[in-house]
Order: C-alpha cells, then sequence, then structure tokens
C-alpha cells in the first residue's frame, strides 16, 4: 500500500509553521521527530479527563488511569511482539533503559574481568552506562571496529566473542551512519557463545519491524519520542528469565511488595523495574503514537523512507565536493554528510537561515567522528511525513552556501 | 576610535545589508581576511571548544593596551571573531572592561552569542574580558 503523505502531513500541525518567514524543512528526525495531533490530544485528554496515579488507587480514576497505562503496554507488546506484557518496561526514554540494564545487569551478571561488547557505531548512551559499570565491576568494555563504509567487522565480532563476554549490545541502526547492523547475525553468534544480546532500537522501530521473537534478542530498548510520541518516554523489553533475576535499578514506591527496614522483597515484574510514578499521560500517548505507525504499517513506512533515502542520496551526491559519510548497503533514514571544506556549524547555520532543519555535529557519537577523522557532519534524518520537495529544497539550499563559500 | 565608536562604525556597514544572506556573505569575507592565527599559540590552553565549532584566543599587552588574536575551524564563527577583535584590539584593559558589546545584538547576530549554540562565542568574549582584567591587575 503506498502511503498518502500529504494526509499524514496534514496531522503534524508543527509542520505548517514557519520559520524566518519560510516554510518549515525538517530533516532531523533522528534527534526527535514530531508528534502527530492525534499523540498531543491524548496527552490532553489524560490530564482532563483521567488524572490520577496508577496502580494504588481504590478510587475510579485511579482505575482508569491505571488501565489506560497497561493497555499502552500491551500495545508495546504487540508492537515488538513480546511474549508477555510485563516484559516491557517503562522508562524516560532509551538512555534511560539502558543506564537501568548497565546497573542491574552488570550487578547481577558482570564480575571483575568480564567483557561487555558494544561496538564503535554506537551513539554515546550505549557507550558510557558501560564505561560507568565496568569501571564499578572492574570489567573490560570491548568494541567491535567499523570498516570503512559504516558496516561493522563481523569477523573481527566474532573474534571478540569469548567466555568472558557476558553481554553484546550494539545499535540497530546508527544515529550518525545510518547502517542497519545485521542484528540477527550477531544474536545468532552471540548465542552459539551462550552470551545475551542488547539492541538500541532507538532509531530503528520507526522505521522498520521489529520482531523480539522473530530475532530472539534476549534486550530491546527504544524511546518514545523518536517514534512520534512525548518525550520522556521509553521502553525496555527483556526476557523474563533475565529480568525476574535481576537487581532492580532504583528503589521506591511501586516496585515493592513489602517493606521493613530489616528486609524489602520487590514487586513482581515489571513493577519491580518501575519505580516512582511514572509518565502516565507520556506513556498513553506513547501508545497512541504506537498506534499511529501502526495504521501507516511499518513494511509502508519502511518502503516509502527507502525511495526517499534512495532519492536524496542521488540527488545530494549531485553536489560537488559531496561526500557521504557511511554507505553500507543496508541503511535506514539517516545521511550524513560533508561537502568540500565547508565546516558542518556553518552550512547548518546558513541552511537554517533557509528554514531547512539539520543536525551538525558528532551526534553523540564522537568515536565515529574520530574513526573517520573528521570533526562532525551534517546529518539530515528523514521520516515518513518527509517529501521529495524537501530534499530539492535542500539540495538547493546546500548550493546556494556552496557558492558563497566558492 | 574608541569601543564605542568602533561598534557604531560595524552596526552602520550591517545596515547596508537587506538580505540574510548578504550579511552572512560580509561575515565569510571577514572570516576569510582575518590575520592568520600563529599556531605557536595554538594550544589547548587556548582552545575555547564549543560542541560545535572550536575557537582559539591568544591576547598580549603591549604599551597599556590588549592585543587578541583568533581563530575558528567555523567561518562564519571567525568572521565574528575579526569583529570582536577590531571592537576590542588595541584598546586598554579599562575600556575593554567598562565596554558593554552591544553591537552584536544591533547587528542582528545575537543567536550566535546564545549558550545554546555552543561554538565557543560566549567563551571566546568573556575570555577576552577577563584577559584584560588580568592584565589591568598586573599594571597596578
Amino acid at each position: 500500500m503506498s502511503l498518502d503523505i500529504q494526509h499524514i502531513r496534514g496531522q503534524f500541525p508543527i509542520l505548517h509553521t514557519e520559520v524566518y518567514g519560510k516554510p518549515l524543512v525538517y530533516f532531523d528526525n533522528a534527534a526527535t521527530t514530531h508528534k502527530p495531533a492525534r499523540v498531543v490530544n491524548k496527552v490532553n485528554e489524560i490530564y482532563h479527563t483521567l488524572n490520577s496515579n496508577i496502580h494504588r488507587g481504590v478510587h475510579y480514576l485511579s482505575n482508569q488511569a491505571t488501565l489506560a497505562y497497561e493497555e499502552a503496554r500491551k500495545k508495546v507488546q504487540l508492537f515488538v511482539n513480546a511474549p508477555n506484557s510485563h516484559e516491557i518496561i517503562f522508562t524516560s526514554g532509551a538512555t534511560a533503559a539502558i543506564n537501568l540494564m548497565a546497573t542491574s545487569f552488570g550487578d547481577t551478571y558482570i564480575k571483575e574481568g568480564d567483557e561487555v561488547i558494544i561496538s564503535t557505531m554506537e551513539h554515546h548512551s550505549n557507550i558510557v552506562p558501560w564505561q560507568l559499570m565496568c569501571k564499578r565491576k572492574k570489567a573490560v568494555l570491548k568494541v567491535i571496529p567499523l570498516f570503512e563504509n559504516g558496516e561493522l567487522d563481523m569477523q573481527a565480532f566474532e573474534n571478540l566473542l569469548s567466555e568472558k563476554t557476558k553481554l553484546v549490545s550494539v545499535a540497530y541502526v546508527s544515529n550518525s551512519l545510518g547502517t542497519v547492523n545485521a542484528i540477527p547475525e550477531i544474536i545468532e553468534k552471540a548465542h552459539s557463545n551462550n552470551t545475551p544480546v542488547m539492541v538500541d532500537a532507538a532509531q530503528a522501530v520507526q522505521h522498520l519491524n521489529v520482531d523480539v521473537q522473530e530475532l530472539d534478542v534476549d534486550f530491546l530498548v527504544f524511546s518514545g519520542h523518536k517514534i512520534y510520541g512525548p518525550t520522556g518516554t521509553g521502553v525496555l523489553y527483556g526476557k523474563e528469565k533475565y529480568l525476574n533475576e535481576m537487581e532492580p535499578w532504583q528503589g521506591g514506591g511501586e516496585m515493592i511488595k513489602s517493606v521493613s527496614f530489616e528486609e524489602t522483597t520487590y514487586n513482581e515484574l515489571p513493577f519491580k523495574f518501575e519505580a516512582g510514578t511514572p509518565n502516565i499521560a507520556g506513556v498513553v500517548g506513547l501508545g497512541e503514537a504506537i498506534d499511529f505507525v501502526s495504521e501507516l504499517g511499518l513494511d509502508n513506512i519502511a518502503a516509502y523512507e527507502h525511495e526517499l533515502l534512495q532519492y536524496a542520496t542521488a540527488r545530494l551526491n549531485e553536489i560537488e565536493g559531496m561526500r557521504i559519510i557511511g554507505t553500507a548497503n543496508n541503511k535506514s533514514s539517516v545521511i550524513s554528510f560533508l561537502v568540500k571544506e565547508i565546516h558542518p556549524f556553518d552550512l547548518g547555520t546558513m541552511l537554517d537561515k533557509m528554514g531547512i532543519a539539520i543536525r551538525t555535529g558528532h551526534h553523540c557519537a564522537q568515536p565515529v567522528m574520530d574513526f573517520y577523522k573528521i570533526p562532525g557532519t551534517m546529518r539530515a534524518s528523514l521520516a515518513v511525513y518527509n517529501t521529495k520537495e524537501e530534499i530539492d529544497k535542500l539540495v538547493d539550499g546546500i548550493n546556494k552556501v556552496a557558492v558563497l563559500f566558492g | 576610535m574608541t569601543i564605542q565608536e568602533i561598534q557604531e562604525e560595524i552596526v552602520e556597514e550591517f545596515s547596508s545589508f537587506d538580505e540574510w544572506m548578504d550579511k552572512y556573505a560580509y561575515l565569510i569575507e571577514l572570516g576569510n581576511d582575518l590575520e592568520p592565527f600563529d599556531d605557536t599559540y595554538r594550544l589547548d590552553q587556548n582552545l575555547l571548544d564549543g560542541c560545535q565549532s572550536k575557537v582559539w584566543l591568544h591576547a598580549w599587552m603591549d604599551d597599556g593596551k590588549v592585543y587578541y588574536m583568533g581563530d575558528s575551524d567555523a567561518i562564519i564563527v571567525k568572521g565574528i571573531v575579526a569583529l570582536m577583535i577590531r571592537a576590542l584590539s588595541g584598546q586598554t584593559p579599562e575600556a575593554i572592561l567598562d565596554n558593554e558589546l552591544s553591537f552584536i545584538d544591533k547587528i542582528g547576530l545575537k543567536e550566535h552569542l546564545s549558550p545554546t549554540r555552543s561554538n565557543g562565542l560566549v567563551a571566546m568574549i568573556k575570555q577576552m574580558r577577563l584577559f584584560a582584567l588580568a592584565f589591568k591587575a598586573k599594571q597596578v
């Protein structure tokens, strides 16, 4: 089914705003996507009609709010095809989910001398929590190297695996290069080494179908705000057998069964990992965003975005002095590039004046920039509401700026 | 010329640009024309690292006046660095400390001095004043 993009655009009020008197062209979707009106309305509706704390009140509103919150959990479960809804943990974002993992998984399973494998292309969020954990546990962080085209060196990965490897944690899609990693292969190799795998799907779930059972992935995290949902929402999926064994991350209300000063027993899944009052309205809004995405169909989204990516890559390559950073065979939604010797900040600033929003800098992936020996890149990242006309505007804008720089 | 007079001159120059494109083209020109930075001073201690771009700043005192040398890897930032140097270099520490740099706002480039831009310019202005303060302290 082909998507009616104009109809989709109509659902995003912010896309019709002007910046500096020019219509907004938004290509910073890997940082955050915009929200369709139905998501914003849903969040509003919760505050206006259902606001109450969940899981603890006997009163009507509390029950209604709890139902709405748990319905969102069910939606996430179906969305990633998790076996059980209690394997879905709500967090404040992918970053919080990875920090939860690094702390809880680390406390439970990792001891001195053990190893965790990540990759060169990870976002800082999938590097720093593991560094902190390794420092606490005197464990060792191992890094899968990159090839020049932005693909992971799978042979090197295989060589890194050993009996010391306690976890592999890698991105599904690179936020700085757009590479779609060979996750099934990574999982297969890790599992044959008896090592569980965590996948950072923050740049994946909004662009391609993710089925945790088909992948047999052990843990998967993503952010709500990058999939058309509210900020301050995120998800950790984990296999029950691990989550049950893992130590809790944060302590507080909701996550306990009984507390005395001698001993505290923890609540069952998923509540064990959801201390304190969660982002109730946000989570319900995330459920609405998932409905939005599911109704469009991820296969349809992936097909359309692939067409956009192909078009954008071809058009950008027409620009003199264009250098696309990350040319993996399998890419999704992200194009990082440099033009001649123009500093990303300069180009980004000039494009901004034309109403075009792109990201410049290291994209919280400094090791990637170090690998390519560049200070940063310009990054255009696509969403389902982007159009070929917008890509043309980007190309025209870059050409205009390039003239000034000679 | 006093700092105030230089600032007025810059504002006058920029008032002739109707289009933002012309204004930025001029900044690029200023950046390109900025006196080359002496690489012996390209040291970590002279680097004001923004997240988006880098600024280098060196200052020295000669005959009671403060002189600055600056650079940036981003040319627009370098153009603004050139304007700052034009306004403050060759002035006394007292004059540098007494004058507000109001011209940036008046020529419509204030957005580049917002802390969220993290281009090193905010740190640069602060550092220029700190140099002046240090030289002033040395004089007495």
